[in-house]
């Protein structure tokens, strides 16, 4: 089957069908509309998209004929909800999907403000997840807050390949839940982080992971790009060990992807601190590292190496069947062949990159 | 009953939306007459918290809406009320 690189932007979806290194035609789709969240179901290949229009709110859709046709898909919804005493809650942004489990109707959405939601008919309707909703976390101010953004969102979910109810979240900001019965109790799994912007560094709940993969050959073994730096865990988020150095590169960033058959790999794209947010030096690169981030080897190779502001999102780097590809904040998106070694330019002219997938 | 135009831009999303007039005496009720005729219109001018969304604006006859959250301005049999987007740019 043909590949393709989904590039969702803040004017619309680009597709990018693949010959084997090449890019064999393009499509347009939702053209002038700013995408916010593309997810691939890889057993279904229904592609599912999020908008976030300006006027007329977010909206998702899927299609199952790999874009030929589009359905609208039902929303979301904080109807009657409280974000704080006195505060309504109202739908801002959605930001992830993830398969449930093995059937194909059930999922999981990830929002701003941070909601959990469920879906088990194909995304016709969405349950919020008031386990996670009430947590006592998410009413103090201090645990969830909005950063960049005016409320905390939910951008990383993940799920045990071994067990369906064994569940991670990742929240900007208040870090890294995880629970064991399918939603119903939720634990912070924060130790080990560092959250450098707030005088007590290490609190239970106030991180800000950017984006949070597991290896699903190794689940115990969870990556994520923090605002504080790289961190790994061996053991399923109970600890997390720090992988990066501030004085060092790569530390700072956004995007990472994951080896799901080694969890010694992993790469990320970095950025000077979060004062810039820029390419270091302003060459943009991707570091990688295949002995679990003991060391970092730097890869610039077809990537601008001057004057390059090129930033990567934290969806907007993906790695799939032996491809690999980026988009950055400059409408620039990169594709590679050879997990990152050498980089091939698939477009100068898009507009904003939020997210990029692969299927 | 009062009449109801559109912004052209709604078109797009619904395809054979034009000027109707439906049953209403206030912008809620003729919001939800709306939902009734293009089913998930509404999801397109309000929020799941039931307010006109930030860039919508809507004018009966003349003037602008007054109440923004609840949708309570009152619509006359024969007055004439206008969904458009904001003007905002990017």
């Amino acid at each position: 089957m043909q590949r393709a690189i989904l590039s969702g932007t803040s004017k619309g979806l680009v597709v990018f069908w693949m010959n084997k290194t090449s890019v064999a035609k393009t499509e347009v789709h939702f053209r002038g509309f700013p995408v916010s969240m593309v997810f691939i179901d890889d057993e279904t290949q229904i592609w599912w998209v999020a908008l976030s229009h300006k006027h007329w709110g977010e909206k998702l859709h899927f299609s199952s004929d790999c874009g030929v046709s589009w359905q609208a898909a039902g929303l979301p919804s904080f109807s009657g909800l409280k974000y704080k005493p006195g505060i309504a809650a109202s739908l801002k942004k959605i930001w992830v999907m993830q398969r449930a489990n093995q059937d194909p109707n059930q999922f999981w959405l990830g929002t701003e403000p941070g909601g959990l939601f469920f879906s088990e008919d194909s995304g016709k309707t969405f349950r919020l997840n008031e386990a996670l909703w009430n947590h006592p976390s998410r009413l103090n101010e201090h645990q969830w807050f909005g950063t960049g953004k005016d409320y905390p969102f939910i951008h990383s979910i993940l799920v045990d390949p071994r067990d369906h109810k064994h569940i991670y979240i990742g929240v900007s900001c208040a870090g890294v839940f995880e629970s064991r019965d399918g939603g119903k109790n939720w634990h912070p799994r924060n130790i080990g982080l560092i959250a450098a912007y707030l005088p007590k560094t290490t609190p239970e709940v106030g991180h800000d992971p950017h984006q949070m993969l597991m290896c699903q050959s190794n689940p115990d073994v969870i990556w994520q790009q923090n605002h504080c730096g790289i961190f790994r865990t061996l053991n399923g988020g109970l600890e997390w060990i720090q992988m990066s150095d501030v004085a060092d590169t790569p530390h700072y960033g956004f995007a990472l992807a994951i080896d799901d058959t080694n969890p010694d790999v992993a790469w990320v794209i970095p950025a000077e601190s979060d004062e810039s947010r820029v390419p270091i030096d302003l060459k943009l690169r991707v570091c990688k590292t295949i002995d679990g981030g003991k060391t970092w080897q730097s890869f610039s190779n077809g990537l601008p190496q001057e004057n390059s502001f090129d930033l990567v999102l934290r969806h907007g780097f993906v790695r799939k069947s032996g491809l690999m590809s980026f988009g950055t904040t400059n409408g620039n998106l990169y594709g590679s062949f050879d997990d990152g070694e050498m980089w091939q330019t698939l477009s100068n002219t898009l507009a904003p990159i939020h997210t990029v997938a692969i299927a | 009953m009062p009449k109801v135009k559109f912004t052209a831009a709604l078109k797009r999303f619904f395809p054979s939306l034009q000027e109707t007039v439906v049953e209403g005496t206030s912008v809620f009720e003729v919001v939800a007459a709306l939902e009734q005729k293009h089913p998930g219109l509404s999801t397109y001018l309000v929020d799941d918290a039931g307010k006109l969304r930030q860039h919508v604006n809507v004018f009966i006859k003349n003037e602008l809406i007054q109440d923004r959250d609840k949708l309570s301005d009152a619509v006359h049999e024969n007055d004439e009320m206008f969904i458009f987007q904001a003007l905002s740019g990017g």
